[in-house]
């Protein structure tokens, strides 16, 4: 039973897909980018659109520079006969919540959750300052770098990591996406190495930096027959929440991340084992904080799928690590996984997720 | 100086902070269709495989089936007006002199009715079921730009049947 106070109708991740994670897509359109990802995660357990009776999904009219853009990708599911859909302004991760909670009061059995971005048509630089409050601090414009900058510094001062720490992360990181086929930076370097950088802001360097990606993904949750007809194994989420911090960054202390280890009470995450962590930090500093807040110790393994270092699709990050994690227990390397994502400056947002196998 | 903050002064009610961002626009497969066609003064839709339906512009996907648009389908030049509206209303950045025509043009062969200016009739002529055609800028000003369409106007044909259109209204 989670913190919660009661047990959850078992949701199963029945499916999951993502697109190929590249700089730039110069060819399609956000449309036509999500429409092999949705076959995919419908054809991977044989069903259709017809199959699911909600869908929701998650992405920001910020990222294409028009409005209601996600109105329009819906054209890539093909919402007729008309069905019950809903969008988030947030990554995919926090659709899936929304999904979930639906799930949970039974009167459906299926969803399709999906996200998508495209990170590199404007300035993310100048984009993500917007999310900022909108007095005080956005009309400086600080970009997103600084930002997470300050937070390694503080992380530093505090004595909590050091440079070379992030340096690890980073090349463990990297390295580990080379066994992803989807992963976008994918390299085997010493952190060694990666420490004789140039700063980009001090104390982060290139390597700490997530990539700029183009992407999109999508699951399937099933609950009730569908999960079992739809899963000889099922994947199951045994708990869920979400919490954020205030956006007032001089309010925080911005080396802990409360909102994380509220969140991991509430989901049970230390409940039992966890075998496998896939962890949604941008910024290489930003997984030491969310590890220490997760309460996981050093024998668990992080993000195997390279992480958000190694692709960073905005708006999909986040539940592609959901994704990620469910895969880890779906081949049978974890039985027990968390996976972790995250919105806003410096990890002010932050969602858990505990998936188990049977 | 101390007198600029204190509260004697009110309390601050606007505050200004211009924004701008620019974006690049990727049009994609379909679309790019469909704009370079606009270069060749022709209208490039695309049909579904499943439900047979031509849309133009397409954004690569039929959005009643979900599956991708391949077949490109060339348009005609000719169209009938489902709907109407005649604007009298000045507004910031307007370029046409008022009182215009904006309509919602049904190509023939299309499933999809876009908008268009209509022009060479009297607003109180322009009436649902108008026959229109297009008219192209000058070859050499052709781009992959809807302003390579100056706008529409009647094609001398006689008005279409209400139950030709009445779908798409």
């Amino acid at each position: 039973m989670s913190a919660a106070g009661r047990t959850p109708r078992p949701v199963s991740i029945a499916s999951f897909a993502q697109a190929k994670n590249v700089r730039r897509d110069q060819e399609r359109n956000e449309v036509e980018g999500l429409m092999p990802v949705i076959a995919e995660v419908f054809g991977n357990i044989g069903i259709t659109k017809d199959d699911v009776d909600f869908i929701c999904s998650g992405s920001t009219d910020y990222l294409i520079g028009g409005p209601f853009s996600f109105v329009m990708a819906l054209d890539a599911v093909g919402v007729w006969p008309p069905r019950s859909e809903s969008h988030v302004e947030m990554d995919g991760a926090f659709a899936l919540y929304e999904a979930w909670v639906l799930l949970q009061e039974g009167e459906i059995d299926a969803a399709l959750v999906y996200s998508f971005g495209r990170s590199s048509l404007g300035d993310l630089r100048e984009i993500l300052a917007l999310q900022l409050d909108p007095y005080y601090l956005a009309p400086l414009w600080p970009d997103p770098i600084s930002l997470a900058a300050l937070q390694a510094r503080a992380l530093i001062d505090a004595g909590k990591a050091t440079e070379a720490d992030f340096a690890a992360i980073a090349a463990r990181s990297r390295r580990d996406a080379l066994a992803n086929p989807h992963a976008q930076v994918a390299l085997d370097v010493s952190a060694d190495t990666l420490l004789e950088d140039e700063y980009v802001v001090s104390p982060l360097r290139r390597h700490a930096l997530p990539p700029i990606t183009d992407g999109a993904a999508a699951i399937v949750l099933a609950a009730g027959d569908k999960a079992a007809r739809w899963s000889e194994h099922p994947v199951w989420i045994t708990g869920f929440d979400h919490r954020m911090e205030s956006h007032a960054l001089g309010a925080r202390d911005l080396t802990s991340s409360p909102s994380t280890a509220k969140a991991a009470d509430v989901a049970g995450v230390a409940d039992g084992p966890i075998d496998v962590a896939e962890i949604h930090a941008p910024y290489a500093h930003q997984e030491i904080i969310v590890k220490q807040a997760l309460g996981l110790g050093d024998d668990v393994t992080i993000n195997p799928s390279g992480g958000p270092l190694a692709a960073n699709p905005l708006m999909s990050a986040g539940l592609i690590r959901i994704g990620e994690a469910a895969a880890r227990i779906a081949s049978g390397e974890a039985r027990r996984a968390v996976a972790h994502a995250t919105s806003g400056p410096c990890l002010q947002q932050n969602l858990v997720c505990v998936l188990e196998g049977e | 100086m101390a007198d600029e903050t204190t509260t004697e002064r009110g309390p601050v009610t606007t505050l200004a902070t211009p924004i701008r961002l620019d974006f690049e626009f990727t049009p994609g497969v379909a679309q790019s269709v469909f704009l370079r066609g606009l270069k060749q003064a022709k209208f490039m839709g695309q049909r579904c495989s499943v439900c047979g339906k031509v849309y133009v512009p397409s954004r690569g996907s039929c959005p009643t089936d979900g599956v991708p648009t391949t077949e490109d389908v060339e348009l005609s030049n000719s169209g009938t007006i489902t709907t109407y509206c005649v604007v009298n209303v000045p507004f910031a950045g307007q370029s046409i002199e008022i009182p215009y025509i904006c309509a919602q043009i049904l190509l023939d062969g299309a499933n999809l009715s876009f908008m268009g200016l209509i022009q060479e009739i009297a607003t109180d002529q322009i009436r649902m079921g108008l026959r229109v055609e297009a008219v192209w800028v000058e070859p050499d000003e052709l781009t992959e730009s809807l302003s390579s369409v100056r706008y529409f106007r009647p094609n001398g044909e006689p008005d279409a049947d209400y139950e030709t259109y009445k779908e798409y209204l």
